[in-house]
């Protein structure tokens, strides 16, 4: 497939920020997530579910998957302009991010012809909500080592065990999960098996989890004796750690393949630098201080900076020594990013930065200080920063194991 | 455009240059060869500079009517970079900014004949700091005035690099009130008062010059109308390249560090398994590979006017303190070896501490930025 023509791409773009002006909904009466993994009411879950799905029925999600199982089937180009629409029209955020950035690549991927079928429309549809189960309560880091156990019995897998951090735990209707079908093999890898597991079978249970936002929007999960059907496994028995590591590299964007749309809404460097001229710091506008000035535009340099590292790894003489650099340290550069920059946001505030979501008087009622303690999620799922500067010095500088 | 949004491309000559520097500049410049440099009094080999006007290296981003190949200092940049990261010797730089001075605010007489000059390999040299140290280009002390001998020359440039090679150099003066640009030819060149700097970065050469009593022919003053905008240009080219240098620089400086981290052990283990060195050492090579993917974007967007010196500035401002911790925990990492003057660590410190401070400091770059976007 030819990449579109500028012209192609314009129009696109004029399209689907017509159609997003139009239809993006008004606020409702209840605080809407900042990002898919703080949903955590019943009034949240329908408002986003039904606003995907009109986005997805528009054309704008999806859009460069297969047409076959429900996509758009066009150039990935024309997605990325609908989710730079989303964002510029202050679009929600769409729920069902664990399906449509890496349960269904990762289908789309390694999984059948028939799994496709059965799975692919229902994420964009937001039909089929997803959740993920591959940490543990004493397993986070060392995934490697999760003990929730599958056992073979006739027609079926017999799972037993905990997971944590399900985000949408309460509200999906399947699971990626990683299990182990092999117990006692010589290397912890060998006996991990990778499922899509149905949510809505007895034995499940997944109790809501509070954050330190006080939001929810992620369970604990439990399985007793949960009977799942036995034709769940994505890959081979015993080859579900390189799966779970497929699936890493769509969760990190290490891989490209998603569905697209927008998942989180963060204050980007530019509305950072917006909120400096209207913050007052010693009675004056925060963008007037020298000081806050220099560490905007050093915010702005590193902002722009990981955005060409974007751009750079497309270019390939300029990754030919580590080729895997740029895109195995794009979440750790990005999520400490965005937490450092909500930091430096809440910091410009004077006394006003002690306000917090819910009072009137709190800037932007208390964005900043919701989003840099959100920030954490990103910097510790999917495998914390620290995980992820061990992978970078591993697996680009070739760096020996810790 | 938002200020958030850089481009970044990638010319074919570019990415030949890059592989052929990549190649040369590993072969001309290994340690051995950079440590054996710094104890020579003239500082690098000629005959590999010659080698580098052979391949037309000199005539990059020189037009084709001056016998360049007609590029443009974006295709400068792989070879500035492969040099860095082989902290390899040589005016090179000075050479390649000293013919853009003369390319952006030389008469044509002048250009026609110190251009093809400098593509061939002569040596040239820029002449703009003073003793004040300030890096705005326009804060100039050294006079030029009309007299008997000619356009009569007073005051002291400092750290000139590679004037004790240059045949010609660019000096910054005021002439009749303005900034004004003076070529100095060897014969002036000689009858400057020259003394050797002694400065940290020792792959560097360079020199005091105290142009007190010595004189020129009036056609030896560039087109004063254009002056302004060369000496800006001549900043951003200079920050542009400095750039390349330190990125390239990082990389080598990463590399080496890595080795060490691996072959070194302590308690047994080889100490790059411990996170507490580990985790340091990825965040210095992020810090380079950032720098670099704005190098490049500041390349590809150089001639676009303010959103080439956006661009330049971000470039600088970042890789500057990117070498400079890359370099600084290099020799942390090396423990007692980092700490001697054998170790290869203190060059590229050394080195990252000269390059911040030509054409301006990472602070100086911020603060044009703070006015060009904020």
């Amino acid at each position: 497939m030819s990449s579109p023509s500028k012209r192609e791409r314009d129009e696109y773009r004029a399209e689907a920020s017509a159609w997003f002006e139009e239809n993006v909904p008004a606020q409702p009466d209840f605080m809407l997530p900042l990002t898919f993994m703080e949903v955590g009411t019943d009034d949240q879950f329908h408002f986003l579910c039904d606003w995907q799905n009109r986005v997805y029925e528009a054309g704008y999600l999806g859009a460069a998957w297969p047409k076959e199982y429900g996509g758009g089937g066009l150039d990935q180009a024309f997605q990325d302009i609908a989710t730079e629409q989303m964002r510029r029209h202050g679009s929600p955020i769409m729920l069902n991010t664990i399906g449509l950035s890496w349960a269904g690549p990762l289908i789309l991927d390694m999984g059948t012809h028939e799994q496709r079928e059965r799975y692919i429309k229902g994420i964009l549809s937001a039909e089929d909500i997803w959740c993920q189960g591959f940490s543990e309560p004493d397993h986070g880091s060392d995934l490697g080592n999760a003990q929730t156990r599958a056992v073979r019995d006739g027609d079926e897998w017999v799972i037993n065990g905990t997971k944590i951090w399900t985000t949408h735990g309460n509200y999906a209707k399947y699971m990626i999960l990683l299990a182990r079908s092999i117990p006692d093999t010589p290397n912890k890898y060998a006996g991990l098996s990778f499922f899509l597991s149905p949510m809505r079978v007895p034995g499940i249970e997944a109790i809501p989890i509070r954050k330190l936002t006080g939001e929810y929007g992620f369970t604990e999960t439990f399985f007793t004796d949960a009977r799942i059907p036995g034709d769940s496994l994505i890959g081979e028995e015993g080859q579900g750690w390189a799966v779970a590591m497929r699936t890493l590299e769509y969760e990190r964007s290490a891989r490209g393949g998603q569905a697209g749309g927008l998942s989180i809404k963060v204050p980007d460097a530019e509305e950072v630098v917006d909120l400096a001229r209207r913050a007052r710091r010693s009675g004056r506008p925060a963008i007037e201080d020298p000081v806050v000035r220099d560490k905007l535009v050093e915010l702005l340099i590193e902002d722009r900076g990981l955005g060409l590292c974007g751009a750079r790894q497309r270019l390939a003489p300029l990754n030919q020594e580590r080729p895997f650099s740029l895109g195995l340290s794009s979440k750790l550069m990005q999520t400490e990013f965005i937490r450092r920059l909500n930091e430096f946001a809440i910091s410009m505030q004077g006394a006003r930065a002690a306000y917090y979501v819910g009072d009137p008087d709190a800037i932007d009622d208390g964005t900043s200080q919701r989003s840099y303690l959100n920030a954490f999620s990103a910097t510790i799922g999917g495998g914390t920063s620290q995980i992820q500067a061990n992978i970078v010095a591993e697996h680009v500088l070739g760096l020996p194991k810790s | 455009m938002s200020v958030r949004h850089g481009t970044i491309g990638l010319s074919e000559e570019q990415a030949a240059l890059l592989e052929s520097a990549s190649k040369f500049c590993r072969d001309k410049s290994s340690i051995e060869a950079v440590r054996r440099l710094i104890d020579d009094e003239l500082g690098h080999d000629p005959a590999v500079f010659e080698e580098m006007a052979e391949l037309g290296w000199l005539g990059i981003a020189i037009p084709e009517a001056y016998r360049g190949a007609g590029l443009e200092l974006a295709e400068v940049v792989p070879v500035v970079e492969q040099m860095g990261r082989n902290l390899m010797a040589g005016p090179f730089l000075s050479t390649t900014l000293a013919a853009q001075a003369v390319l952006c605010a030389g008469t044509e007489a002048q250009k026609s004949q110190v251009l093809p000059e400098l593509v061939a390999g002569t040596p040239a040299a820029l002449a703009l700091m003073e003793p004040h140290a300030d890096w705005d280009p326009k804060n100039i002390g050294c006079q030029a005035v009309r007299g008997e001998k000619g356009i009569e020359l007073s005051g002291t440039k400092v750290l000139v690099t590679d004037a004790g090679v240059a045949k010609w150099i660019v000096a910054s003066v005021v002439y009749e009130g303005s900034p004004a640009l003076v070529l100095l030819d060897a014969e002036a060149i000689t009858a400057c008062k020259r003394r050797r700097e002694t400065v940290v970065d020792e792959t560097r050469r360079s020199f005091q010059l105290g142009l007190d009593g010595v004189s020129v022919a009036e056609d030896a003053l560039l087109d004063v109308s254009l002056v302004p905008a060369a000496l800006e240009r001549t900043e951003l080219a200079g920050s542009l390249l400095g750039s390349a240098e330190m990125c390239g620089g990082g990389v080598g400086c990463i590399d080496s560090t890595v080795a060490y981290l691996i072959d070194r052990k302590q308690f047994g283990r080889p100490i790059g398994s411990y996170q507490a060195l580990k985790h340091p050492t990825v965040d210095a090579h992020l810090g380079i590979e950032q720098a670099r993917s704005h190098v490049y974007a500041a390349a590809h967007t150089f001639e676009n006017g303010r959103e080439g010196e956006i661009a330049v500035r971000m470039a600088k401002a970042h890789a500057g303190p990117a070498l400079a911790f890359a370099a600084d925990r290099a020799i942390q990492f090396h423990g007692g070896f980092g700490f001697t003057y054998e170790c290869d660590a203190q060059l590229y410190r050394r080195r990252a501490l000269w390059c911040e401070n030509q054409h301006g400091d990472a602070l100086y770059h911020r603060q044009k930025l703070a006015s060009l976007i904020l």
